[in-house]
């Protein structure tokens, strides 16, 4: 599976992107993390609060720094 | 004195503490009246009340904030035009969570769903200029009447400088992609665990942004108010200088700070006589314009957009300094 994280390259984003890898690992599946830093491709996703996670190009939770566990039910 | 009067001190300006921490300078063997005495007393007193203040009020402001996500704003907004929406534009901009990195993405998805640009300049002129912290923040360090004043001269700001760009008719301006991005997106709701997780995240994550700015301004607000002759402040900054509220426009448009750390300097000039106007006109021109956003927002609009944008907002700025300079008597 396919992880963006949305945000142009603020702390939240790190933050995210580090639970993400966290998450996948947890759950045991192979995950590819992206960061999406370009603002044109950013709101292509439709997200206005950042950071935003998408899961398989889908958005499943903008504006907030998800916890691990929160994503590990996500994906 | 009225018990709201008492209240007021002893809550929002914290006057024990100031007594607290001056006993402790004197335990320490210093002379809360001699200069080193006087700036470490400042400084303690304005760092621990600054703290205290914003760790409450964030807390209590997101929870509220937590019913206005940016999509709500966007849905109440839609279809809106003329005066009517842009005060309303600049209202919410005064509620919506907001940092200036998510600034952006905002002024896209608001362009993107067809808001007007005279909407969406309200909106954001007003979300970084007015923000509830920092009034009751300033009705803790000068007074109510003042906080209230500066609510209502902000609001205008960006009520008539939203208005004026629509009137410029510059929709053309906007870069080309914004207008194919996706509209999408209902705000999910929330319970009220989820809302109070919210604001205590949102207290540890300002806190955490802020912290810099607020010691470096405490500091500068120290070392004015206790080092610095009201001679050179006045020669500098005085009321009477007309280049007064012009240079503190200036010198605060390319300034990156946030408003917490901005308020001690602010509070350090007035009390070595600086107009209320001027330093008004500082804080506005720090907070609601600064180089990185109009890089950011660059990326966005074009070039005369841009320069009407900060032109706009600078001349509003402007104005006010010199209306308040002119009334100061009203509250001073």
């Amino acid at each position: 599976m396919i992880i963006k994280i949305l945000g142009s390259g603020c702390k939240k984003c790190v933050a995210l992107a580090e639970n993400a890898k966290a998450a996948a690992a947890a759950a045991g599946k192979q995950a590819e993390i992206v960061k999406v830093t370009d603002i044109a491709e950013i709101a292509a996703y439709g997200v206005m609060s950042t950071p935003g996670l998408v899961v398989d190009e889908k958005v499943v939770s903008t504006g907030k720094v998800l916890t691990a566990e929160e994503i590990g039910k996500l994906i | 004195m009225s018990v709201f009067g008492w209240m007021n001190d002893q809550l929002l300006r914290m006057t024990w503490l100031n007594d607290l921490v001056g006993q402790g300078v004197v335990a320490v063997g210093l002379d809360p009246a001699s200069r080193l005495g006087g700036s470490v007393q400042f400084f303690v007193y304005d760092v621990i009340k600054i703290f205290l203040l914003l760790a409450v009020l964030i807390f209590a402001i997101s929870y509220v904030q937590s019913h206005f996500p940016p999509e709500r704003t966007r849905a109440m907004l839609g279809g809106r035009s003329g005066l009517g929406a842009n005060t309303l534009a600049a209202l919410l901009g005064t509620l919506t969570p907001f940092c200036s990195c998510s600034s952006i993405p905002l002024f896209i998805g608001f362009t993107a769903a067809g808001l007007p640009l005279a909407v969406t300049f309200s909106f954001l002129i007003s979300s970084p200029l007015v923000d509830l912290a920092s009034v009751i923040l300033l009705a803790s360090i000068f007074s109510w009447p003042i906080a209230l004043a500066y609510v209502v001269v902000g609001l205008v700001v960006a009520i008539v400088g939203g208005t004026v760009i629509g009137r410029l008719g510059m929709e053309d301006q906007v870069a080309d992609f914004v207008r194919t991005v996706p509209v999408t997106g209902e705000a999910a709701t929330m319970t009220r665990a989820e809302r109070l997780a919210y604001a205590k995240d949102q207290v540890v994550e300002i806190v955490h942004r802020v912290w810099p700015y607020v010691l470096v301004g405490v500091g500068i607000g120290a070392a004015i108010h206790n080092w610095v002759p009201a001679e050179v402040i006045s020669a500098l900054l005085g009321q009477d200088k007309w280049w007064s509220v012009p240079v503190a426009t200036v010198v605060g448009v390319p300034m990156y700070a946030d408003i917490f750390g901005t308020l001690p300097i602010a509070e350090a000039l007035v009390a070595k006589g600086v107009g209320l106007g001027t330093v008004l006109a500082f804080m506005m021109a720090v907070t609601a314009l600064s180089l990185p956003s109009l890089i950011m927002l660059k990326r966005v609009v074009r070039m005369p957009l841009l320069v009407t944008f900060t032109g706009v907002v600078t001349l509003g700025i402007l104005s006010i300094g010199l209306i308040f300079n002119s009334i100061t008597h009203w509250f001073i």
